[in-house]
């Protein structure tokens, strides 16, 4: 079995946490939206602090910021795509020629990562360094949120 | 990915996720959802390809105007990660008197370097930094010779930090070393791993500390879960 179809089987019986609810946000037109990047390829600036491979918290990161490494800790995927190209996680460069293309409203001024390697109950990404991520990126004006594992 | 999706919906800010394994996305029931089956580590496909992660935004951007959710669409192209060995040349043996792998991490140095200060960064230094590697490889090549996991000199004892920093500095020197579009998905792993002297000591590494009946996560992480 090849590495990816390994881990989507993995994926397929792994435990995951229920939602009773669905929210739901009626986003104002694309064209007006201010949008960021929620990631969870562990990203972080190399001069930062990097990820603990039982990180619950998160890095904000700045628009202009390209100095940026992968952290996941995880070695069960290619990390050469990123490493050529930053926009095949973190499509930044993307968003700022859809902004310039008014296509989107703004890209925002701050983004944000996580570590995908999580504990399985995901307790905290869920009840406490998710919302604040969520409460800093709402701060910045943020309507759309585009969300990219690796 | 998911469970953030929900998170940050219920936060107000309307959210599209890229999945990347259709049955988590389908248990979890994320507000939008698109299933992109490319390969895992490259969420928008194709790497150096501005068009092709457009026509990705494009679609994934598509799912906001749906009236009501959750809402779960499938990205139409398929991009299977190739794990067949990248074509890549390796150093000539050099110094006869240095382990193989370590004559080989030392020939590939330029290369390395010259990524770097291309891209001005590195994913290099968890626990060693590229001055380190050589000895890392000879730790290595001590616990496959039989040496005792735990008394090899691992720094931190971390083992996944210490092969993921082995693993990235070959890669990013392969990189420099490739001409061409950027190769497959899993490409630059298979040859790293099955054509290096390096990837073949850290196999024969994790496998003498498996062997030595170290604790589970000290082994399995050193190298992606299917080698």
């Amino acid at each position: 079995m090849s590495g990816d179809a390994n881990m989507r089987s993995v994926g397929d019986s792994l435990p995951v946490p229920e939602f009773e609810t669905t929210a739901w946000v009626t986003p104002p037109p694309l064209s007006d939206a201010t949008v960021a990047i929620v990631t969870s390829a562990a990203l972080h600036r190399e001069s930062d602090e990097g990820f603990t491979n039982v990180d619950t918290e998160y890095r904000l990161l700045p628009a202009d910021a390209r100095d940026l490494v992968l952290g996941h800790w995880s070695p069960n995927f290619d990390r050469t795509g990123v490493a050529i190209d930053l926009n095949v996680v973190y499509p930044i460069d993307r968003l700022e020629e859809l902004a310039a293309r008014g296509e989107i409203g703004a890209v925002a001024p701050r983004h944000a990562s996580f570590a995908g390697n999580q504990p399985d109950d995901v307790a905290t990404i869920r009840l406490d360094s998710g919302p604040r991520a969520a409460a800093d990126l709402k701060a910045d004006g943020v309507d759309v949120v585009l969300l990219t594992p690796v | 990915m998911s469970t953030l999706a929900h998170v940050f919906e219920a936060a107000g800010i309307a959210t599209v996720v890229l999945a990347s394994t259709r049955s988590v996305a389908e248990r979890m029931g994320p507000p939008r959802a698109l299933y992109c089956e490319f390969p895992l580590g490259r969420p928008l496909g194709k790497p150096a390809d501005a068009a092709f992660q457009h026509e990705v935004l494009s679609r994934a951007f598509a799912l906001l105007d749906a009236p009501a959710g959750p809402v779960l669409d499938d990205h139409p192209v398929v991009i299977e990660a190739d794990e067949v060995p990248m074509t890549c040349s390796l150093p000539p043996r050099f110094d006869p008197n240095l382990h193989p792998a370590v004559d080989e991490a030392n020939g590939l140095r330029k290369a390395y370097d010259r990524t770097r200060q291309r891209r001005g960064i590195t994913g290099v230094g968890r626990s060693i930094d590229a001055d380190g590697v050589a000895d890392a490889l000879r730790i290595l090549a001590d616990i496959a010779d039989g040496a005792n996991w735990k008394g090899a000199g691992i720094p931190g004892k971390n083992t996944t930090a210490l092969c993921h920093d082995i693993r990235t500095y070959y890669e990013e020197a392969a990189i420099e070393l490739v001409d061409g579009p950027p190769p497959a998905g899993r490409a630059i792993e298979a040859w790293y791993f099955e054509e290096t002297e390096a990837g073949r000591l850290v196999l024969a590494a994790r496998q003498a500390i498996k062997d030595q009946e170290a604790p589970f996560p000290v082994w399995f992480y050193m190298v992606p879960g299917h080698r």
